[in-house]
This record gives C-alpha cells, sequence and structure tokens, in this order.
C-alpha cells in the first residue's frame, strides 16, 4: 500500500511525519537555539546577569544556557559591565579568539555607551572596539530587558541570510 | 590616650616643621613642611608612637594656589587607637616628595597611585611606575587641568 503513494515530485513520501522548510531557514533555527555564551563580565551588570542565567529567570529555556567560559567554543559573547582603555585590548582579542559564525552583545549602559562613566578612563561603547549586534540597554537592565533582547537577537539570526562559508569553500 | 596629646608632643618635638595643628571634628590634624616628612614619619612610627599602619595616602589639586599640591597621609595607631592626619604641600615646578616607602611597605602601591593621577614624583621610591592608567597613557588625569574632554584610546576606534 506505501509504495502506491507518491510525493508531490514523484518520489514515494516518507512514511512517519514529515515537513519540507528551506536549508536557510533550518539552519537559522538551530543556530539560535543554540547559542553558547562567552560572560566578559567587569562591573555591577554582572549581578543581573547572573541572575538572568541562573535558574529563576532561566536563560537555558530560549537554548543559550551553555556558558562557556572560553572564547574558542562560543559564538555568542555577552559583554556585560564597564570597559576601559587599558582593557579594551583584551576584549578585542577574546572576540578574534571566538570562531566564526560569532555574535556580540552589549549588555548595561556602560557597554553600550559609557553609561555614566563619560571621562577619562572609560571606553565609549564598546562598538568603538568590536562590532555589536544587540545592545541591551539599562543601568543594570532588568533580567525580563536581557531575556527580551535574547529573543531579538533570535530573530535577528533567524531572520538574516546565513553564512554557509563551509558550502562555499571560503573560510 | 587622648587625640590632642599626640599633636602636642608633634609640635614640641618638631616647632619648626610643624606649620598648623588642629582637629577638625575630633581627628587631630597636622600641616607639616614637605622637608620634615620622613623626620616626623619615622618619629611616628617608631614605639611608643607606634603609628603601624598606613591607612591612606593621597593629594588634592589646589589649582591656582600656591603650592599647588597637597598630599595627605592618613595613619593609625593601633597602641593608641587613634588617627591621625598629616598634610604637606609641594609646588607644581617642585612636584616632588620623599618616599615613605622604607617605613610602610604599602606606601608604595599608593604613591604610584599618586604619581599615576598627579604627577607627583617620589624620591626613594624603588619602583615609580603607573599603576592604574596604562603604558603610554600622556599626562595625570586627576590634575585640575586635565581636559575633561580628552581621550586617549589604546586601540583605533572604529567606524
Amino acid at each position: 500500500m506505501t509504495a502506491s503513494r507518491k510525493g508531490r515530485a514523484g518520489l514515494p513520501a516518507p512514511a512517519g511525519p514529515w515537513l519540507t522548510t528551506r536549508f536557510d531557514r533550518m539552519l537559522g533555527w538551530a543556530r539560535k537555539f543554540s547559542l553558547f555564551h562567552y560572560p566578559f563580565i567587569t562591573a555591577c551588570c554582572g549581578m543581573e546577569y547572573m541572575s538572568t542565567a541562573c535558574a529563576h529567570f532561566d536563560l537555558d529555556r530560549f537554548g543559550a544556557g551553555l556558558t562557556r567560559f572560553s572564547p574558542r567554543q562560543s559564538d555568542l559573547i555577552i559583554v556585560v559591565g564597564t570597559v576601559t582603555h587599558k582593557l579594551a585590548p583584551v576584549l578585542k582579542m577574546v572576540y578574534e579568539q571566538m570562531t566564526e559564525l560569532k555574535w556580540v552583545v552589549a549588555f548595561g549602559a556602560c557597554a553600550v555607551s559609557g553609561g555614566i562613566y563619560d571621562n577619562y578612563a572609560v571606553v565609549q561603547g564598546i562598538d568603538t572596539v568590536i562590532p555589536v549586534d544587540l545592545y541591551i540597554p539599562g543601568c543594570p537592565p532588568r533580567p525580563e530587558t536581557v531575556l527580551d533582547g535574547l529573543i531579538k537577537l533570535q530573530e535577528k539570526i533567524q531572520g538574516g541570510k546565513q553564512d554557509w562559508r563551509w558550502k562555499t569553500g571560503r573560510s | 590616650m587622648e587625640d590632642g596629646t599626640i599633636l602636642t608632643e608633634l609640635k614640641d618635638r618638631f616647632p619648626g616643621l610643624v606649620l598648623e595643628a588642629s582637629a577638625p571634628l575630633g581627628d587631630p590634624t597636622a600641616v607639616i613642611e614637605k622637608n620634615g616628612l620622613v623626620e616626623i614619619a619615622r618619629f611616628l612610627r617608631a614605639e611608643p608612637q607606634g603609628f603601624g599602619l598606613l591607612l591612606d595616602l593621597t593629594c588634592v589639586d589646589f589649582r591656582g594656589e600656591r603650592p599647588r599640591f597637597e598630599l595627605v597621609y592618613h595613619f593609625y595607631s593601633l597602641a593608641r587607637r587613634s588617627r591621625l592626619r598629616i598634610k604637606a604641600r609641594t609646588g607644581e615646578e617642585e612636584a616632588w616628595v620623599d618616599s615613605l616607602t622604607p617605613l610602610w611597605k604599602n606606601a608604595a602601591w599608593l604613591e604610584r597611585e599618586v604619581f599615576d593621577m598627579f604627577g607627583i614624583r617620589f624620591q626613594g621610591h624603588p619602583d615609580l611606575r603607573r599603576i592604574l592608567m596604562y603604558d603610554g597613557f600622556d599626562g595625570h588625569p586627576l590634575r585640575k587641568d586635565y581636559p575633561l574632554r580628552r581621550r586617549q584610546p589604546r586601540l583605533p576606534v572604529r567606524e
């Protein structure tokens, strides 16, 4: 009986439940729910990051539960807190150590713009050092804001054109 | 012991060096000549005075006044259970003062901080380098004439 069923292209349909999608969409879906993040934490916003990451608010519900403390194993860097000019080369080095594809989140007012520290010591926004995908405002941002930001980042990852370097042969 | 006694002791012992002695809000404070700093510090460190703790060492920039800078030392004596504040002025042209590192080891880093932020040189310091700002930073950011908006990024700015 199964042999007589035909799919749309004339091929036999699979026996179980099945769906079709574009490869691009599937890749985006896989990527947005498997974010391994590296927390680059320098200041008080770290408390709010911890609150978001722990069980109460639970970052893991959004597929970003695996915190990696090596940039080589991460594809998302969350820059949490004040970055000084002295620290900026370290941030850049950590960013450069991450393998492609990678995303950057600026967490809190200091990382976004320097915050209240408009002075000789502090970088006025980490986007003057590395490219940033998502800005989460707040001093500090509440966990709800962070989760909202994470969902927006996932939309960005899903919505954008996927990078298939392994397929096109570019390295 | 009472807080007032250390001030009278200092005044009696170093009449030419102690310029002013008072106890605002109950904290004994002596303003001294900077040339007498090491001599007075050695006296305070020794028994029976026993000011064994250098709690803090900082600087104030009174821009426009002469002498321009005022160094502020905070000492604590465990034996007396009392604090003592010593202030000494130094000018802009001769922005140096003797180091207290031989007497209190923690003075080394505190003096490095004052050097970094105010550009005061400490004579006799074993390793007078910047401690907070990075190598290649120009100027001393807590001086009142350091431009408020001056930035010295270490990396080229993106965009």
